[in-house]
């Protein structure tokens, strides 16, 4: 239904993107006893590790080939292979996450040749899980690199049900959950809950929820993830009753699961809001042929009431949004339902779903385009990740932080914004963040004729100054 | 950049590296590396230049997941703080649309942003497929009347190290000399004190700190006519020159540009530290003697005086507190000497500190200081500072950042000493936030709730053995 309006500009300002190594680091990072492995210079490790580390709070595991001036032009092969033997020998760890970088996809890198060559010279380390992905930083976004990692794994993990004989139903209370980037820690533990409660056990790929959601482990120190997804879970997928995958960035990953396993997919585009959440609740209950729990019955109610109670300031409230494709989708859907208006939007990168999302327009670009564009379109608030601080102050709006980094927030990875719950919480915020704002009221008419006298008497509020030269204080 | 300019560049002649036993900068280990690269060291040096437009030219990773997260800060413009980037796509990397691009951004960002100047750093990939940083600084910089500087640091260049240096040669290359500095403000109550010009090199007023020594200055009438570049303005850059001393206040990378207005312009210069009374002191005393003006001499050896005894006075209550306490310092190792002392002074035995970047000349100091059985740490990775914290006893591990996690997963106090921290620690003044920031990561009640076992695991087993005595001892009385 959007137009898409794509980069107007030269020039990049306050960029809103992430890069595709960095969203594939995260998606390794929710694998357990892994480590990510960028191919490139030091810096592209350096930079995704502090972001990581500021957004999440926790110690990053992430490494890389250290490419070099010499290497960079006479081939990088030999650091790519010294990388391996070196994580795999110090660090032991399950699985490592091979992943390209602008520089060596410019350079050339094949690294699907190298990892064969590795593999055939190093065969003390065939237990180390290489997963190889291109994700060069100068297309798409955190996003897309994310996506591209999950459907690595899958590719190069989920056997074919006609090699290996798994079966769809064979675990008949399996649940495969493909989580897109949209999804935080917090909205996992809230996802893995709620299939839970339909006596189901879900499988989620990847499972930021058990190694980044923050806690402190009884281990003082791990070189690799301390949890996650294991890999010996993915050959397990194809036995699995159901798959659900949300995020539209990660259909083309369930698809290749469903061709691998025939383990049918049900596909969420988000689970914000009332529509998206019924709709889940109706799947699982069809999988696990249960009624829904009277609880679930109760929280629906809660969020329908929030609904009312928050229409008066929701309805027709001027919202600016600039996030990667998948989010930005999620949180138009979601206002719509609220029936406010998304006045400016600005997605990090193209994607299919764009095309769907209940816009206008969605215009691919920066921050300084969402400043632009709400400026000019009077948006009351703007919802997006922690470099809009500034954007929102200069508008004088509020911000409300949703996706990656958050970095001036502790805890924000932990927010669940799913469920009847979390979309409940989230139509408070929005609203309470309006409120705040608010100033809907009539502006004060002083008419040339009254004499109220109110200088007066404002005088003599003016405690403080009119006694800060007197001595009696003193 | 030529591979000879660079190596040029790694055998810095000032560095003492170069002297000694170990030669430049090290080559990192693919697998097991744990730095930023140059473009990561020439974007730290730089980015502090406060009404520049700082524009990354490449893919979006460079800029994309490193602007928006420096501590420096700025008594004016936040023109620094908005990240720019050419941000290519596949397309511009392929066709070669780089250098085209690269043009129009600038004159975006003047269009708009109206800046003192431009400066375009050049990243991997754009110096991989050749594009020509500085003819199209030259074409911007006659085309939309601005000077447009190139920074030609790409990350593979090498390390962070290096990154400061290439980004103070192009300072010294392309800025400093491009204007002459106002004759100094007469200050109404001091009509007739004698003001002297000096540089600050490496200064990058992280938190704020260098408002706490910058006041020192103005009292003894020194006029830092630029710090490069903490709080730092294009046009100070340009007037470095004039200086009649210098002092290179933190890193040796940019020893470079000291060395390089000592040859040019015959400007002095000295190391030093502004961490640690004692070395704060000695560097006031520094610029007295480098400046050679007996009635300077006798006033900085009355702020001296002053100050040390304000802080004798006001320091005793944390020194009370903090004696005895036992610190792991890693800063990496660049004067480590000088927190060492600092911590000394505030009654802290350090147990052992990092010395991976320190020379032989920077370990004599520690030594002095230390004793001659200091454990010194070379390769400080993660695990290996852990098990030192615990081989020691150490109280606290004083670090950078990157371990501040590692610390607390290990249920042990941290103090952040590296650029993203959020506390300043420079001049006499901040000897008291470290002291208070010390106190309040040692004293506090968490660390006893955090290593304290879920009550759960002491109870009584089915067999009536209990695990833990005290555990069993607190359930059967609750």
């Amino acid at each position: 239904m959007a137009e898409i309006l794509g980069r107007s500009k030269p020039l990049a300002v306050s960029p809103l993107k992430t890069s595709q190594p960095l969203g594939a680091s995260l998606a390794v990072l929710g694998l357990n006893r892994a480590m990510p492995l960028l191919h490139g210079a030091q810096g592209c490790t350096a930079f995704a590790k502090v972001f990581l580390v500021r957004h999440f709070r926790e110690p990053i595991p992430l490494q890389s080939t250290a490419m070099d001036q010499v290497s960079s032009i006479m081939g990088a092969d030999d650091n790519l292979i010294t990388a391996l033997k070196t994580i795999a020998e110090k660090n032991r760890p399950a699985v490592i996450g091979l992943l390209t970088t602008g520089l060596s996809e410019a350079q050339g890198a094949d690294i699907h040749r190298v990892l064969k060559v590795f593999r055939a010279r190093h065969p003390e380390f065939q237990n180390v899980r290489i997963v190889p992905v291109n994700t060069p930083d100068f297309s798409g976004c955190l996003e897309s690199g994310f996506a591209a990692a999950v459907q690595a794994m899958i590719a190069e993990w989920v056997p074919s049900a006609d090699d290996v004989g798994t079966c769809p139903g064979r675990r008949a209370h399996q649940v495969n959950v493909l989580c897109g980037s949209l999804l935080t820690p917090g909205d996992l533990e809230t996802l893995r809950d709620l299939i839970e409660r339909f006596g189901l056990h879900p499988v989620l790929i990847p499972d930021l929820s058990d190694s980044l959601d923050g806690h402190l482990d009884a281990e003082d120190f791990s070189p690799v993830t301390i949890g996650g997804t294991p890999w010996s879970a993915f050959a397990t997928l194809g036995d699995a009753a159901a798959t659900l995958v949300i995020g539209p960035s990660l259909y083309s990953a369930a698809e290749l699961l469903k061709s691998r396993t025939g383990v049918p997919v049900h596909r969420f585009d988000h689970l914000l809001g009332l529509n998206a959440n019924d709709r889940l609740v109706m799947t699982l209950a069809g999988i696990s042929g249960r009624k829904a729990p009277a609880r679930l019955e109760r929280q629906r109610a809660q969020l329908q009431d929030a609904l009312l109670d928050t229409h008066f300031l929701l309805g027709q409230a001027r919202i600016a949004v600039g996030a990667d494709p998948d989010l930005l989708h999620a949180f138009s859907e979601l206002l719509a339902e609220t029936g406010a208006e998304v006045v400016a939007a600005v997605a990090s990168s193209r994607a299919p779903v764009l095309a769907r999302t209940p816009l206008p327009q969605v215009r691919i670009g920066d921050l300084e385009d969402l400043e632009d564009l709400a400026r000019a379109h009077g948006a009351e608030l703007i919802i997006s990740n922690s470099h809009a601080v500034e954007t929102a102050e200069r508008l004088g709006i509020p911000l409300l932080r949703a996706g990656i980094p958050q970095y001036d927030r502790i805890g924000g990875y932990q927010r669940a914004w799913i469920g009847y719950g979390g979309s409940r919480q989230l139509l408070f915020d929005l609203a309470n963040a309006l409120l705040e704002q608010a100033d809907h009221g009539i502006a004060p008419y002083h008419s040339i004729y009254s004499r109220k006298a109110d200088s007066r008497q404002e005088a003599s509020y003016g405690a403080p100054q009119a006694f800060a030269n007197s001595d009696r204080w003193h | 950049m030529k591979t000879s300019e660079l190596a040029a560049l790694l055998n810095e002649p000032a560095c003492t590296h170069n002297l000694k036993s170990k030669s430049g900068c090290a080559r990192p280990m693919p697998g097991a590396t744990a730095g930023g690269c140059t473009f990561d060291g020439a974007q730290i040096s730089l980015l502090p230049i406060a009404d520049v437009a700082h524009i990354v030219h490449g893919p979006s990773g460079c800029a994309g997941s490193s602007w928006d997260n420096r501590g420096t800060r700025s008594s004016g413009p936040t023109l620094f703080k908005i990240g720019m980037t050419t941000d290519l796509s596949e397309q511009d990397v392929i066709m070669g649309r780089g250098e085209k691009r690269l043009f129009h951004a600038v004159k975006q960002a003047v269009d708009r942003y109206s800046p003192a100047a431009v400066f375009v750093y050049s990243t991997c990939v754009t110096a991989l497929i050749g594009d020509d940083l500085e003819a199209v600084c030259k074409a911007a910089t006659s085309r939309w009347s601005v000077p447009v500087i190139p920074v030609d640091a790409a990350g593979f260049y090498g390390n962070k190290n290096l990154g400061n240096r290439l980004a103070g040669e192009a300072m010294v290359k392309y800025v400093v000399g491009g204007r002459e500095p106002e004759p100094a403000p007469v200050d109404p109550a001091r009509p007739s004190l004698r003001v002297h010009d000096i540089n600050l090199i490496g200064e990058y007023n992280i938190a704020g700190e260098f408002w706490h020594t910058l006041p020192l200055f103005d009292e003894l009438g020194l006029r830092v006519l630029c710090a490069l570049s903490g709080d730092a303005r294009f046009r100070e850059v340009q007037t470095m020159h004039r200086a009649e001393a210098t002092m290179v206040v933190c890193s040796r990378a940019m020893l470079n540009v000291a060395r390089k207005l000592q040859e040019s312009y015959g400007i002095p210069w000295f190391e030093g530290s502004f961490y640690g009374i004692g070395d704060v002191s000695t560097a006031l005393r520094d610029f007295a003697r480098l400046l050679d003006d007996a009635d300077l001499n006798a006033r900085t050896e009355a702020l001296i005086a002053r100050e040390e005894t304000r802080l004798t006075i006001e320091l005793a209550p944390w020194r009370e507190r903090l004696r005895g306490k036992r610190a792991l310092l890693y800063t990496g190792g660049v004067k480590s000497w000088s927190i060492v002392a600092a911590l000394q002074d505030l009654g802290i035995h350090v147990v052992a500190t990092g010395t991976k970047k320190s020379t032989e000349e920077d370990k004599e100091r520690i030594r002095a200081l230390m004793g001659e059985d200091a454990r010194m740490i070379e390769d400080g990775n993660a695990r290996q500072l852990l098990n030192l914290a615990r081989e020691y006893r150490a109280d606290i591990l004083i670090a950078g950042g990157r371990n501040m996690y590692t610390a607390l997963k290990a249920r042990l106090p941290f103090l952040d000493v590296n650029q993203e921290r959020e506390h300043g620690y420079a001049g006499y003044q901040g000897m008291l936030t470290l002291a208070r920031q010390l106190t309040r990561a040692l004293e506090n009640p968490v660390w006893e709730a955090v290593r304290r076992p879920a009550p759960w695991h002491s109870l009584p087993s089915p067999t009536g053995r209990g695990v833990g005595g005290e555990g069993r001892l607190e359930v059967s009385h609750g």
